[in-house]
């Protein structure tokens, strides 16, 4: 629930206008509606794989607000479709990488999920966990090399990536040289069936901040605000040179984890029931309805347009030609592809 | 370094790393050195001894004790648009990074459809007869050469390190700059002045000859030149093909010189088994068979893992001049 | 329009789902991406929702029913279109899910080929080195590497004769190219003679001194021939047998047609169409004649094997060389058109122009040795075949009729080598009495 003062019941806005509220509940419902457009085409049969957000569209949209498009750079994981569409990638794009069709930024060459674009500032990145956190490193270390003031790297990630060697190595490298680099820690409690107590003894990932000596911090990922206030936090510090920060938004994984997955296997409806009650899209919703910035009319219509943006960018996607098999031997060195045999 | 001439200088390998490294900082902003005691210590063997104080901390790196993440920032930096030469202190310690280099930066161009590319250069000495044992003497070319979308270099004489270096550097693509440390100090020769490169992918021809192809690389290429020039005395005529580049490999230099002279011997001091000596094998069985007189023949080390600190058992493991000049001998008269 | 919605594929490796329940009835309108059924498979329940906004028109399956992925389970028609025959939907996205790679088929090793028996005659045109290979494998060939067969190949050198430089005498490259550079013309006469070198020893014994001669070096053919016959000799127990014909008859046919055909044709009329035509005759008769002995092999037993066509070759014979060229379907010619078949047959061999569609596929042969003189003759057999036929040469005889009169015939012989594995003796004579009684009641009239 976004923080409203109960003293004077006025709703804690961060500096935010009512414009940039609508717009981060509008992409909290893109996201949304994109997310399960993808499980829709999977149960048609039309594509093999989808991999679901739903849980996190609070603390995506709300750290999208504190990115600085054109500037900023991001290096996300495979979760954040929300946090792509806040920085600027359209449905249409996503529906390309959905489809894999050849005019996909990656040529439909990756998984979906697995987006890139170099206008956007997005970092390409693989499906191994963490070994993204060292390139968005390196990409810090050149920011600052540089001597760019104002540009900092967002690098997000799941609780289980935490668990990896580069997670550690990446944390270290930054705090020891100061970088203009944020690591937010998107914690779901689910690393596909591997709940918290089993990956950390330590549920509160924030608190390994300080074995790094940098400044870390935890919020509530199922408040948008919330975590556009943190974000916007680190980010600042990291765009002033004041280094790295560690923060932890809180949220919960409704959906298993992927279309390949059976989260019933590991844990029960009634659990994941129980927390939908926190469900951060009604919740938001409620709150901006209660404090005039939309009206369930608004509301209504803001649901009907983004539905017809989703479809809009499935159609126009869906009608595109997959990449050509001769497309199998492009870029992979500069210049054309001399193979040793053919 | 003794300058010979207005024209080139007599240097060592590890001279001539130090100096090509050395013009690279200087003339492009954008590359950077990090790696494990590259900074103070001017790495172990000195190669960048100094470079700190004349580039200073933030150009020359001395990173944690992390390989994985040396290559990976370096990854990092190279898409953000720097020139970094990540080194590793010994290719026995490129395990960790594995995935960096395979699965990251040899893929970054490709699975991006070229939105995003990595022009890196990983540097790091391999190769053993320094009594270096298991975690000091290894050879890594076969486990990365599979891999499409990397590059890999193994010069082994100076004005080849250098021209092959400074092609690295200058490469859009990543590039594994193999130094085999025997040869750091052990191989001197004349290196040009001035900037040069010599292209990826095509390899020298040392020695001419009539009866017999060696093809090999890195230090065992000197000792095969030595058996080669050794049995001239005997009247054999032994060819020796110094390959220089991996991958890309100069395919059309082996199949012009065994078309010649009928017969093939790869020499590597990498195992047998899954070694470069296999590919090279099965491309000239492939697309040349009916110019072999004998069986293609390759000469390596032992399926074992490792060759032993103790003297015999690094001799047994690697392979002297004498048993080149053997198996050349036995080849030719075949 | 309507539209057949098949079982998705929900999940890498699933292949089938079960309708757990239908959400609409038979009629009931539906939205595009409306969950219209509920699908449950081992790894998910879900809703699917349909393609298109409709009507429902059939439910192909029931709830409980569980269907293999793709199978037809809906059928909607889309709102606003005609009823029409249902059209497939987009078919289910193939997935290429690496777990579902198939296995290669394990390819099965080719059987060698050993069913057939030796090759056909040897030919005189094109010496290869790779004709004289189908041979047995030989040690020499056997350890002769990729380069030396193809440079023996190209320079036509027999490895075999080629004098190895190698380790343990092996035949190198380079001894092949010396060899082509030194090679001898086709005329062993031209070869200088080599002569033994007499092994100074000192001492001298007869026994040790080799008698005096001249070494030929074998022609391609030669060595071929040579090759050929003590294989046939040495696989096929050879019998023989002889009649003695009466030919009087047909020769005085030959005589009355010689000159017409002469004209008409511009070839010589012999007896040797007449016997050919009696031969096949006489094989239509006798198949096992037409056949040819079958050695086991990895993947059949040993066995006769018939043929259907009867393809005759006539051996010729030529200065250095012995041709076989072969009549196919000989039996669907006539005596005409076997004289102009084996007419042009020994044209081209008297000129080397012999291909090697003309020097296969022989069943049975004959050999006219009787244009040389001979009485009697045991030809060997041509590898591949049961028997060989010879006609001998005709000679006027005194001979006792049946009833005990004397007359004058012109008598010639006909003998059969045969291949005692494929026919005995009861088969063997029954065909020669058989070309016997053709031969004797052929002519004087009718068509040639």
């Amino acid at each position: 629930m976004a923080s409203t003062d109960i003293a004077t019941g006025t709703l804690e806005r961060y500096g935010l206008r009512d414009e940039q509220l609508r717009a981060i509940f509008r992409n909290m419902l893109l996201q949304r509606q994109l997310d399960n457009r993808g499980f829709q085409l999977n149960r048609q049969g039309k594509v093999p794989f989808a991999l679901g957000s739903e849980g996190h569209e609070a603390l995506q949209a709300g750290a999208a607000m504190a990115f600085n498009r054109g500037s900023d750079v991001l290096a996300p994981y495979y979760r954040d479709l929300g946090l792509c569409l806040g920085i600027g990638l359209s449905p249409y794009e996503i529906m390309l990488s959905i489809f894999a069709r050849a005019a996909d930024h990656n040529g439909g060459r990756q998984f979906p999920n697995h987006y890139s674009s170099r206008a956007a500032g997005l970092m390409s990145f693989s499906s191994i966990l963490a070994a993204h956190l060292p390139h968005a490193v390196g990409a810090a270390y050149a920011i600052k090399y540089r001597g760019e003031a104002g540009r900092a790297v967002l690098a997000t990630c799941g609780d289980g990536t935490t668990s990896e060697g580069e997670w550690h190595e990446s944390m270290n490298f930054v705090a020891v040289h100061k970088l203009p680099f944020v690591m937010l820690v998107e914690n779901n409690e689910w690393a596909i069936s591997t709940p918290l107590e089993k990956q950390m003894a330590e549920p509160q990932i924030w608190k390994r901040a300080a074995g790094y000596g940098m400044p870390g911090r935890r919020f509530n990922g199922f408040d948008p605000l919330e975590t556009y206030a943190a974000v916007k936090d680190a980010m600042d510090r990291a765009r002033s040179g004041g280094g790295p920060t560690l923060i932890e938004g809180t949220c919960y994984r409704y959906l298993a984890h992927s279309t390949d997955d059976n989260d019933m296997t590991y844990r029960t409806r009634e659990a994941v029931l129980e927390r939908r009650k926190q469900d951060p899209v009604p919740a938001f919703e409620a709150v901006l309805v209660e404090h005039g910035v939309l009206t369930p009319g608004d509301v209504s219509a803001m649901r009907k347009d983004v539905l017809r943006e989703t479809n809009e960018a499935t159609d126009a996607a869906e009608a595109l030609p997959y990449p050509q098999p001769a497309d199998l031997y492009t870029h992979i060195y500069e210049g054309a592809w001399e193979p040793w045999q053919s | 370094m003794a300058v010979v001439s207005t024209q080139s200088s007599v240097m060592n390998n590890v001279e001539a790393v130090r100096a090509t490294l050395y013009e690279a900082m200087k003339n492009d902003d954008r590359t950077l050195i990090l790696g494990e005691d590259v900074g103070a210590r001017g790495n172990v063997f000195l190669i960048t001894k100094d470079f700190i104080n004349e580039f200073g901390p933030q150009r020359v790196i001395d990173t944690p004790i992390a390989e994985a993440s040396i290559v990976g920032i370096a990854v990092g930096m190279a898409m953000e648009g720097l020139r970094p030469i990540a080194e590793i202190q010994f290719a026995d310690f490129i395990y960790p990074s594995y995935n960096q280099i395979v699965g990251e930066a040899a893929k970054i161009r490709y699975r991006s459809n070229g939105e995003y590319t990595c022009p890196l250069v990983i540097r790091t000495p391999y190769g053993g007869g320094v009594r270096g044992a298991l975690s000091h003497s290894v050879s890594v070319e076969a486990l990365f050469y599979h891999v499409p979308g990397l590059k890999i270099v193994a010069p082994a004489f100076p004005a080849d390190v250098k021209g092959l270096l400074n092609a690295s550097i200058d490469d859009p693509d990543p590039v594994l700059f193999l130094e085999h440390k025997k040869t750091y100090r052990l191989i001197k020769g004349e290196v040009p002045n001035g900037h040069y490169t010599i292209p990826l992918g095509k390899a020298n021809l040392l020695k001419e000859g009539s009866q017999l192809t060696v093809v090999s690389y890195g230090l065992y290429v000197h000792w095969a030149l030595e058996a080669a020039i050794s049995l001239e005395q005997e009247g054999l005529s032994v060819e020796v093909i110094d390959l220089r580049s991996i991958r890309p490999m100069d395919k059309a230099a082996i199949l012009e010189s065994v078309r010649k002279t009928r017969k093939l011997l790869i020499v590597h001091e990498d195992n047998k088994f899954g070694g470069i000596g296999a590919e090279i094998s099965a491309m000239v069985a492939e697309e040349a068979l009916f110019d072999l007189d004998a069986p293609i023949r390759r000469l390596a080390a032992p399926d074992v893992p490792a060759m032993g600190y103790a003297m015999p058992l690094e001799e047994e493991y690697m392979s002297s001049p004498g048993e080149m000049a053997d198996a050349m001998r036995e080849m030719v008269k075949f | 329009m309507a539209t057949t919605i098949t079982m998705p594929q929900l999940g890498e490796t699933v292949t089938e789902g079960t309708v757990a329940q239908w959400l609409k009835a038979i009629g009931d309108t539906v939205d595009k991406y409306e969950d219209f059924v509920e699908v449950s498979t081992d790894k998910v329940n879900a809703g699917v929702p349909s393609p298109v906004t409709g009507k429902i028109r059939e439910l192909l399956v029931k709830e409980g029913e569980t269907v293999a992925t793709g199978t037809p389970i809906a059928i909607i028609e889309e709102a606003g279109a005609e009823a029409s025959a249902p059209t497939q939907a987009q078919s289910p996205a193939a997935v290429e899910s690496p777990a579902a790679v198939e296995s290669p088929a394990v390819e099965k090793p080719a059987p060698t080929a050993r069913a057939e028996a030796p090759a056909a005659a040897p030919s005189s045109n094109g010496p290869t080195a790779a004709g004289a290979q189908n041979g047995a494998p030989e040690s020499a060939l056997r350890g002769a590497s990729p380069a030396v067969r193809r440079l023996a190949r190209e320079h036509h050198i027999d490895i075999r004769a080629v004098k190895g430089s190698g380790s343990n005498g092996r035949v190198t490259a380079d001894d092949v190219l010396a060899a082509a550079r030194n090679v001898i013309g086709a005329r062993p006469a031209a070869a200088p003679p080599s002569r033994e070198a007499i092994p100074a020893t000192g001492k001298t014994s007869t026994y040790a001194r080799p008698i005096p001669g001249t070494l030929i070096p074998l022609t391609q053919a030669r060595r071929i021939i040579a090759e050929r016959m003590v294989e046939s000799r040495h696989t096929a127990p050879h019998a023989w047998s002889m009649v003695e014909i009466d030919v009087t008859d047909v020769w005085s046919w030959r005589q009355r047609e010689k000159s017409r055909f002469e004209r008409e044709t511009g070839l010589k009329l012999t007896l040797l169409p007449f016997f050919i035509r009696a031969v096949v005759e006489s094989l239509a008769a006798f198949p096992l004649m037409n056949a040819k002995f079958v050695a086991a092999t990895e993947t059949q037993h040993a066995g006769i094997y018939v043929n259907d066509a009867i393809n005759v070759g006539i051996a010729i014979g030529l200065p250095d060389n012995l041709v076989v060229p072969v009549i196919k379907r000989a039996d669907q010619l006539s005596i005409k058109g076997l004289a102009i078949a084996a007419g042009e047959m020994i044209d081209k061999a008297r000129k080397g122009k012999l291909g090697v569609d003309d020097l296969s596929g022989g069943t049975f042969t004959v050999n006219n040795n009787g244009a040389n003189g001979s009485w009697a003759s045991a030809p060997i057999i041509n590898g591949g075949q049961a028997g060989i036929v010879t006609m001998e040469t005709v000679v006027k005889k005194l001979v006792v009729r049946d009833d005990d009169t004397l007359a004058i015939r012109q008598m010639m012989n006909a003998c059969l080598s045969l291949d005692h594995r494929v026919v005995d003796g009861y088969v063997a004579s029954g065909f020669l009495a058989d070309l016997k009684r053709r031969l004797q009641t052929m002519g004087p009239q009718g068509e040639l």
